[in-house]
């Protein structure tokens, strides 16, 4: 296999605050194959949505990308000209946003918002790309979709209107599809389909899907492999089915131990880990889990651990601690 | 949406016999009447005088039947006539109305070509010089009165450079360029007192909508900054302004009022200014329906321009 299509190497985000600088993103390095599935899990405020949105240069105002370079097709995304990147976006790569209810511009119709990019980047008049939108709504299976055009966000159900960002991001046949998120806002029983609709949509496009969730039982059904995030760090990075089968960080193994499983006695209470996330303002000289594990012992509240192999593609960031 | 206008309209019928009450007792409520006016101006006056105009001019009746007359001729398309030119009020609306509401549409276009555009700059360079420099001239434009801005217009050019605005009215239809010359200058400052508020609003929201996820969503697309305001941003925005300028309708008719006789424009203003010394009952009853209708169908205007910006609104 080639280089990776999405290259993220130390990257490193920070975000001025009244509260001071926050290091939202600190040296993470992920990559992408093409036609790959990579899931990057992580409690709230782990630093996910902004490793996303720094792909796509959209971390704001009050953000600035501090360290590290994110190789796309061999070209460095942090040095492209606003022109350069704006033709990406959108285009080569899409995303798909968490919340439903406000993504979609409220005053605009949905055949205008699908056909956007189109008419963008494709060259194509409004009347090709309301065409074109009207097929991709009914790829995404929204009933009626020729007629729904002309609809607007609040006649859709939350899942519909998820739907329909589905179709937006796929109107350009984009290489890399980033969704953060993209079920947590909605109905358990919405979840499943979205999700399935998404990995079989990319898979026949054999796009790339950086998937961003917070729930473990996503990544064994839909990732081909996982990057797990804790404080902004990826602190542990392998294929799906091993992440499983053999967690090589506390925290991972917290992660796992507090998935409701089938096979658990139903009366068993769930296994949580203990303490709060670290806050971000006022990080820890040492490793951030360390308050929180059960195994620290000194040497972890005082350095770092980086990201080392443990075996061949499964980088964990811990000292020496080895449970099994 | 037709049906949606013609019930707006049919709710207006109350709200305009309501306020023609209020107008009718009110004028007749200030001090000093037309009739003590008019035998003022009469060397010799009697009681018997005065008893023969108020029976003449119907004053000798109740207030409420009165009224009930003035309605049921209004109703009918007339609005009595002057108690001193004797001139049917309707005739001298019909003459004064255009005039008013050419300042009035001059002055609103003043306001909003100044508002919205800085305001969106404002919103979009927040915390620049050109930011403090727009707020800081939407404060100033917020604090003086136009009455006294329209006043330093008139003395201060002609002492500087002996040049003054022209105060001579020209119909619009006999030389538009002279009536335009003419009412500029008061249009001007009517938007300008407008446009601060309006800017300040428009930069807010502004500021607000760009906040929002859709923004984001428009930027993930690919779309520049110019397209990101234009298409997704400003009608979101320009929602609340609408209503804005539908408050300030009464301020708009307020300031043309007071800028129609600085810079003697014979329009409504002038009219009712000198009908209220006179206690021209009559004429200061129709010009305050005038403004009463005016301001209630400025107000089903903003109404459908809301539908027309919020889709939401449109289908209700
Ligand atoms: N625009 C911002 N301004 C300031 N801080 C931010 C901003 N966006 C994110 N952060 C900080 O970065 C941290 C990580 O955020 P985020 O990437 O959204 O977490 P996640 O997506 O994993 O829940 C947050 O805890 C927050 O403190
Ligand atoms: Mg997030």
């Amino acid at each position: 296999m080639g280089s990776p299509l999405l290259d993220i190497e130390h990257l490193s985000v920070t975000f001025r605050t009244d509260r001071g600088e926050v290091r939202a993103v600190d040296d993470v390095s992920l990559h992408v194959n093409e036609g790959e599935t990579l899931a990057v899990v992580g409690e709230s405020g782990s630093g996910k949505s902004v490793t996303a949105l720094s792909i796509l240069g959209l971390i704001g105002d009050n953000g600035s990308i501090t360290n590290g370079r994110i190789l796309f097709d061999g070209a460095d995304l942090t040095r492209l000209g606003k022109a350069d990147l704006r033709a990406i976006r959108g285009d080569r790569i899409a995303m798909i946003f968490q919340e439903p209810m406000s993504s979609l511009n409220p005053v605009l119709t949905i055949g205008k918002q699908v056909a956007e990019p189109m008419w963008l980047h494709r060259d194509m008049t409004w009347d090709d790309a309301y065409q074109r939108a009207g097929e991709l709504l009914a790829r995404v299976s929204i009933p009626d979709a020729a007629q729904r055009l002309n609809d607007y966000p609040h006649h859709f159900s939350g899942g519909m209107r998820q739907r329909v960002m589905i179709a937006m991001a796929l109107a350009c046949e984009p290489q890399l599809i980033i969704a953060d998120e993209p079920t947590t806002a909605l109905d358990v029983t919405v979840q499943a389909q979205i999700l399935s609709l998404l990995k079989n949509l990319t898979r026949e496009l054999n796009s790339s899907l950086i998937l961003i969730t917070h729930d473990l039982g996503v990544v064994a059904r839909y990732a081909d492999r996982v990057a797990v995030m804790y404080g902004g760090r990826v602190i542990e990075t392998t294929t799906a089915r091993n992440l499983y089968a053999n967690p090589r960080h506390p925290y991972t193994e917290g992660l796992i131990a507090s998935v409701p499983s089938l096979d658990g006695n139903p009366g068993e209470p769930l296994m949580t880990i203990a303490g709060q996330p670290p806050d971000l303002a006022n990080l820890p000289p040492g490793c951030a889990f360390a308050p929180r594990c059960r195994y620290a012992q000194e040497r972890c509240l005082e350095a770092q651990p980086s990201l080392e192999a443990v075996s061949e593609g499964h980088l964990r960031a811990c000292f020496g601690y080895d449970h099994v | 949406m037709q049906a949606f206008i013609i019930r707006r309209l049919l709710a207006l019928i109350p709200t305009l016999i309501f306020t023609s009450i209020i107008v009718f007792a009110s004028i007749r409520l200030i001090p000093g009447d037309v009739i003590d006016l008019m035998l003022s101006q009469n060397d010799i006056a009697t009681g018997n005088d005065r008893a023969r105009i108020e029976q003449a001019l119907g004053f000798d009746q109740p207030i409420y039947i009165q009224y009930f007359k003035w309605l049921w001729s209004a109703l009918q398309g007339d609005l009595g006539r002057s108690l001193w030119q004797n001139t049917p009020v309707t005739e001298q609306l019909a003459e004064t109305l255009p005039i008013t509401f050419e300042l009035g549409l001059l002055a609103l276009i003043v306001a909003l070509t100044v508002a919205i555009p800085i305001g969106i700059y404002s919103a979009m360079r927040q915390d620049t010089a050109g930011d403090y420099i727009a707020r800081s001239f939407s404060l100033l434009m917020l604090a003086i009165p136009s009455f006294w801005l329209g006043t330093l217009v008139m003395v201060f050019p002609s002492v500087w450079w002996r040049w003054a605005p022209p105060l001579e009215y020209t119909p619009f239809l006999e030389d538009p360029i002279k009536n335009l010359g003419h009412m500029i200058v008061p249009a001007i400052l009517l938007g300008l007192s407008l446009s601060a508020v309006t800017m300040r609003m428009t930069r807010t929201m502004m500021l607000e909508v760009m906040r929002q996820d859709y923004i984001r969503t428009a930027r993930a697309k690919g779309l520049g900054e110019i397209l990101v305001v234009v298409r997704h941003a400003l009608r979101n925005g320009l929602i609340p302004v609408v209503t804005l300028i539908g408050l300030q309708a009464p301020l708009l008719i307020g300031g043309a009022v007071i800028l129609e006789q600085i810079f003697v424009v014979p329009g409504m203003g002038l009219l009712l200014l000198d009908a209220v010394f006179q206690r021209d009952y009559p004429v200061v009853t129709g010009v305050f329906l005038v403004v009463g209708v005016g301001i209630l169908v400025i107000n089903l205007l903003v109404d459908l321009t809301y539908g027309f910006l919020d889709p939401k609104v449109r289908q209700q």
